[in-house]
């Protein structure tokens, strides 16, 4: 941190190819990872990846967006963002968290959920609403780590939770910038502009309480995936300890602000 | 007007006569139907605003919409404003200026309401107020809502008309949907009824929570009910999507809505609803 960038310049560094990935992140930070499949209704989405995982030997329900790694991935996944069955996925696995009582960490890099015909007709709207509407009474601790773009309803259906944590390089905003100088200004000219304005960037978003936290975030991948470690391990003691009903009754004060 | 010279049977004199009857034809005499294109006398059009060939509801203001839906009201938190959290340029002027035509504080109108002997907490978005979008004071009204009802034991009846999220306030629009969701989930878990009605059109952000989370879905017939804009689409995927493909009657055959209700049916099935369709006391 410290340096100085533009809105756009950390918008930049959000989409960039050499952005660590969600499947890095689990790999470094957990000791095991059994990947889950499936939404239990009809269809396995591999932009949303989730199973069991040891964080510091303790069982834990883990669920990334994923962009994919080659070509064929990026498309089979729409670059990261979820079809319907990719969220009903993770509310899945969250709901099954809570009935073993393991907490969940989330880890977000989507541009938005899919914008298709199949999405819809197949209720893109409907899978995220559900996703936000049930893991608010889902009484285990979630933590959710923004590690690139957090666009829009896609990416808080998955950050919905007790905290939520933003890579140094990383946005959160109801659209893309380009997106936001069309429709408001019908000029894409303007994007810089927009993303200026938008507060899209952790050090905005801290000021105004709606994420708790920033990590930092370094070209070597390990040590990004270690500082996530710590943050990870440190809130999730404190989570922890808090009994169901405060733990819910926090949560819920924690959105009843805005 | 050399046009005219073939004719022989109209001359100068009728093509002035003319003039002086179209100046005489006032405005907005014909209406006609963004769904299916007829054409109609305004004086056709009943209080509902219906197409009368189509049904298609017409998008009306929140306060004409209460006009003839409910026996009784009294409205909540006129008075919550805006604080402009992006220091958006001109916002406050829009906002105020829009709050003179429609009388309201923001985008939808909230309060306690009766049909025939049933008293309900009523929200209503009003989609001339900035589309109805989503705003924080939208949000909080309608979290008090359903604040008030669990607290009160009523059932909620939302009617929903909305682009999606309000731009102008940025990630504190998002923060409402968590917000919103969090309070239906309160007094669902107290056992009360919660329906929703989708109007015409019902996208985004909140067909992404609140729309979509009733325990009964209702919508008028031929409103736009979707997630993605349809320009969005057809730029992602690089096809045209078929017209009808958010229309409320294409989200009912793939199972997202319980029943399509013609506007002047409304009040009838909410009462039938409201009476039946929560808690069995009997």
């Amino acid at each position: 941190m410290g340096k100085k960038l533009s809105a756009m310049d950390i918008v930049g560094r959000a989409r960039s190819d050499r952005k660590i990935t969600g499947i890095e992140i689990i790999n470094n930070i957990f000791d095991d990872f059994m990947e889950l499949h499936g939404d239990r209704l009809s269809d396995d989405d591999p932009a949303i990846v989730g199973g069991i995982a040891l964080f510091h030997n303790q069982p834990v329900t883990v669920i990334t967006t994923n962009r994919g790694s080659n070509t064929s991935e990026k498309i089979k996944t729409h670059f990261g963002s979820a079809m319907p069955a990719g969220y009903r996925k993770s509310l899945r696995l969250i709901k099954q968290a809570a009935k073993f009582n393991r907490p969940v960490l989330c880890f977000v890099n989507t541009a938005g959920a899919f914008p298709s015909k199949d999405a819809e007709e197949k209720g893109q709207g409907a899978a995220i609403a559900q996703n936000i509407l049930q893991i608010s009474s889902l009484p285990i601790p979630i933590i959710t780590v923004i590690y690139g773009e957090g666009g829009s309803g896609g990416a808080l259906a998955l950050a919905c939770g007790d905290e939520v944590w933003m890579l140094e390089d990383s946005t959160y905003s109801i659209l893309s910038p380009e997106g936001f100088s069309s429709i408001m200004w019908k000029d894409s000219a303007r994007t810089a502009e927009a993303a200026e304005l938008m507060q899209m960037t952790p050090q905005k978003l801290l000021e105004k309480k709606i994420i708790d936290g920033i990590i930092p975030e370094s070209d070597n991948h390990l040590q990004t995936c270690q500082a996530i470690d710590q943050v990870l391990w440190h809130h999730l003691k404190v989570l922890q300890k808090l009994d169901k009903e405060q733990l819910i009754q926090m949560r819920m004060a924690r959105y009843r602000k805005f | 007007m050399k046009l005219y010279e073939q004719y022989n049977t109209l001359s100068e004199r009728h093509i002035k006569a003319d003039r002086n009857a179209d100046a005489k034809v006032p405005d907005n005499m014909w209406l006609k139907c963004p769904h299916c294109n007829t054409t109609f006398f305004a004086r056709q059009l009943t209080p509902f605003t219906t197409c009368p060939s189509c049904d298609y509801g017409f998008r009306i203001s929140a306060r004409q919409r209460l006009s003839w839906l409910v026996d009784n009201f009294s409205e909540f938190d006129t008075d919550l404003q805006t604080n402009d959290p992006l220091n958006f340029p001109g916002y406050r002027e829009k906002v105020k200026k829009l709050q003179k035509q429609t009388k309201l504080n923001d985008s939808v109108l909230t309060g306690e309401a009766k049909i025939a002997s049933t008293t309900f907490s009523l929200g209503i978005m009003d989609p001339t107020f900035i589309m109805g979008s989503l705003g924080t004071v939208t949000g909080e009204k309608i979290t008090r809502l359903f604040e008030y009802a669990t607290k009160h034991q009523q059932s909620v009846v939302l009617f929903t008309a909305s682009g999606g999220a309000r731009m102008q306030e940025g990630i504190l629009s998002l923060m409402q949907m968590a917000k919103i969701s969090q309070a239906i989930q309160r007094h669902a878990a107290a056992g009360l009824l919660y329906i929703v009605v989708l109007t015409d059109p019902t996208t985004g952000g909140v067909t992404a929570s609140f729309a979509m989370d009733g325990d009964i879905i209702l919508a008028e017939p031929h409103s736009l009910v979707g997630f993605a804009g349809r320009r969005v689409i057809e730029q992602t995927i690089q096809q045209k999507v078929p017209r009808d493909l958010q229309s409320a009657e294409n989200v009912l055959a793939h199972g997202f809505i319980d029943r399509i209700v013609r506007r002047q049916e409304e009040k009838k099935v909410l009462e039938w609803l409201l009476r039946n369709g929560g808690a069995n006391n009997g």
